[in-house]
């Protein structure tokens, strides 16, 4: 049997000292759970029950309603939805529940909200931006603030035109086919709350496409994942996103096609090979 | 009174003979009633394996991977086998007389079809047993999958590819023994600049301690291979791969490329200054439902595609493969059941058709499972033999955001089960005095220290 040794405080406070200015300063740069120490082959009690507290808060923040109304805790605000014109369409799926089993109710647009999006949007542009609740509405909420206005006044920059921006509820990435084929953009992106993790449930992804259509799959998209605070930053977001849409829009294609054209510079999107958002 | 249910097709018969899946229901293919299924097994009971390898489900003219497992069949072998029906196969297998020995020359005589079909018959105690009776062993840079050997993939990610966080966690991994099956990374950055720097990063401190285990990024094939074209060392080539032509096409990939992706990576082995103590090059992950998500199912039922990734894996020899089995969300599989029930499936599976299976016992939070699901699992499938599991800080993967299992769930595991790392490893464990026998050695400070200067001597060469 292992000794024990590890497992006692005053045992673990030496484990500090033993660190190197250098090994503290890398453990900074992580937000994984290192050096938690050990009671023999199981957790200490205090990192089993941080823990369990972690997943209580990413198992609350899937379950939460996307809200664009004033007074909720977890929306985008009253104000920044007026300021943007946000409006809100949703998928086929009828609720959090209907919308977690059945994916394939998520990746379409009800009649009225399909109706509502011709109606309200202008086709042809350049770029379209729009905001899906996915996983984690707390995700949404937290980078959508930050990241939409520095994407809008990149594409302006650009001299780029951008379609009317909206929000989904109960959105899977697959939807991405039917803003291609109804508003007819040449770069589609969808910014999407990921899968709450127990570091995070605040973590947003970027997928994107040029020009989507129905049949199309992750191969065709492209993927910027881990934006939140302590992943990758909105202006870092923001640039990759742009950087993206404009190679797309020069080389007219996206997802693994485009990838092998990407200078050094700017190769930095992921094809999705595993999902961790909502496909 | 007898109730009769009519099954139209094989493909019917065996949707509706599978234990119960959201996945299935999703694609509107499950039983509808319990007795429905039973009536499914019965029949499926029933059925020689000639009529299932002479009625593929889907057709070898739309897949490439029913052609491929066709092909590979050993005709001759399976001769010995194939007037038996589903329920005399799986009594075969349990059977006291059959061993290792007698499984072993009949894994390249059934196709991936005939190992779903009996799955389907197993209870989970059965998929134990039977598993349990099979080792297949791989060799790259150490030796996997001996009986009384249990291996560990270290999984340090992070979500922005820091490499010192990276090296650190996977440093402390390995004081717990972790690390035998592969250091692997899943970047969040698919560019070949990330790829090549963390692979490269691995491979010093692998270097830095001389450790025998292979490193590895989990990008998608076509960015390793760039990487390595660039002179990047390239251990084990990683892949995601499904059961269906269509499904692989989704995931950007074809046959040809994991061909000539091997090739390429055998190549660049056989130049490099490595002791080398076999040519298993490849590394595959797969899951139950990645066909349905990607549209590309032919109204097949997900346990038998991810057989069919199965037959896909051995056709490129690998070193490792596992299920990612919780990961892919509760629309696939809903709630601790039904994942424990597909993490037992898969393994068999793919032991059965002689795969060095490990699998990633894992959970996502907005399926009905917690970490009590990922212990009980872990346990079943230790004494199934499973060939590895993942090793993630305190199981959380603070990249892919979902739980694995952890460093102190390997020390649980091998001390329960008496299992070893593998034995190249164990060795190394032992002269670097993080091992005494086969157990964790209690480390004073000074020897903490000591043992952290290969660390730091990488991160200092890193910045």
């Amino acid at each position: 049997m292992a000794s024990c040794d590890d497992e006692l405080p005053q045992r673990r406070d030496a484990l500090e000292s033993d660190l190197s200015e250098l090994v503290k300063k890398v453990r900074a740069q992580t937000p994984a759970r290192l050096l938690a120490g050990r009671s023999g082959a199981a957790y200490r009690t205090h990192t089993q029950l941080e823990l369990r507290q972690a997943h209580a808060a990413a198992r609350d923040a899937v379950r939460t309603e996307l809200n664009l109304l004033p007074n909720s805790t977890n929306d985008l605000g009253e104000e920044f939805a007026r300021q943007w014109n946000l409006f809100e369409v949703c998928s086929q799926a009828a609720s959090k529940d209907e919308y977690l089993l059945r994916p394939d109710l998520g990746r379409h647009l009800n009649d009225a909200s399909r109706a509502e999006l011709s109606r309200r949007c202008t086709t042809g542009r350049d770029l379209q931006i729009a905001i899906g609740d996915g996983l984690s509405v707390t995700a949404v909420a937290r980078q959508v603030p930050q990241l939409l206005p520095l994407l809008c006044d990149g594409a302006h920059t650009r001299g780029w035109s951008v379609g009317e921006i909206f929000v989904i509820r109960y959105c899977r990435v697959g939807i991405l086919n039917q803003i291609g084929e109804l508003l007819t953009p040449k770069v589609a992106v969808l910014l999407i709350g990921e899968r709450p993790g127990l570091a995070t449930a605040e973590s947003l992804s970027a997928y994107m496409a040029y020009q989507p259509k129905t049949l199309d799959t992750d191969a065709n998209r492209n993927l910027i994942s881990n934006i939140h605070a302590r992943g990758v930053s909105s202006e870092q977001a923001a640039r990759r996103i742009l950087d993206l849409a404009d190679s797309m829009i020069k080389t007219r294609a996206s997802g693994c096609q485009l990838r092998e054209e990407l200078t050094p510079s700017t190769q930095n999107a992921h094809v999705p090979t595993i999902s961790r958002t909502a496909r | 009174m007898i109730e009769r249910f009519d099954f139209s097709d094989l493909r019917e018969l065996f949707a509706k003979a599978n234990e119960e899946k959201s996945g299935d229901q999703l694609a509107g293919i499950a039983a509808r009633s319990e007795r429905e299924r039973v009536a499914a097994k019965h029949k499926l009971a029933d059925l020689t394996l000639d009529e299932i390898v002479r009625r593929p489900l889907i057709d070898p003219s739309e897949d490439d991977v029913t052609r491929l497992t066709l092909d590979a069949c050993d005709q001759k072998a399976f001769r010995g086998i194939a007037s038996m029906t589903v329920g005399e196969y799986r009594e075969f297998i349990l059977d006291d007389g059959t061993t290792d020995a007698q499984l072993q020359p009949l894994q390249r005589a059934i196709i991936p079809e005939v190992a779903a079909a009996v799955t389907k018959l197993m209870s989970n105690k059965d998929l134990v047993l039977a598993a349990a009776k099979i080792r297949n062993v791989t060799r790259c840079r150490n030796t996997m999958g001996e009986r009384g050997v249990l291996g560990i993939r270290l999984q340090p990610n992070h979500p922005a590819d820091n490499i010192g966080g990276i090296l650190l966690a996977a440093f402390e991994g390995l004081l717990y023994g972790c690390g035998d099956a592969v250091l692997g990374v899943n970047p969040a950055t698919d560019s070949v600049d990330t790829v090549s720097a963390i692979l490269v990063a691995l491979t010093r401190l692998v270097d830095a301690y001389e450790i025998p285990t292979q490193v590895c990024c989990l990008a998608h094939i076509t960015t390793q291979l760039a990487a390595l074209n660039r002179g990047t060392p390239v251990d084990l080539l990683f892949q995601s791969i499904a059961g269906t032509e269509a499904a692989n096409r989704s995931f950007g990939i074809t046959l040809n490329m994991l061909r000539e992706g091997r090739e390429q990576v055998l190549e660049q082995h056989r130049q490099r200054d490595v002791r080398w103590v076999g040519d298993h090059a490849m590394y595959f992950e797969t899951g139950q439902g990645s066909a349905l998500s990607a549209e590309a199912h032919h109204g097949v039922d997900q346990l038998t595609l991810e057989a069919r990734a199965y037959g896909v894996a051995r056709a490129f020899e690998p070193f490792l493969v596992n299920s990612v089995v919780g990961f892919i969300g509760p629309e696939y599989l809903y709630d601790e059941r039904q994942i424990i029930r597909a993490g037992l499936e898969d393994h068999f599976m793919a032991k059965l058709l002689g795969l060095p299976m490990g699998c990633d016992v894992c959970y996502t939070n907005h399926a009905a499972a917690d970490q009590n699901s990922a212990d009980n699992l872990l346990l079943l499938l230790s004494a199934a033999g499973c060939n590895y599991f993942m090793g993630v800080p305190c199981s959380d993967d603070v990249m892919l955001n979902y739980q694995s299992t952890s460093y102190h769930d390997a020390l649980a595991a091998r001390r329960l089960f008496q299992l070893r790392p593998a034995p190249e490893f164990l060795a190394w464990l032992q002269v670097m005095g993080i091992y005494r026998g086969t157990e964790p050695a209690s480390l004073d400070s000074s020897a903490r220290r000591q043992l952290m200067r290969g660390l730091e001597a990488t991160l200092e060469r890193t910045f």
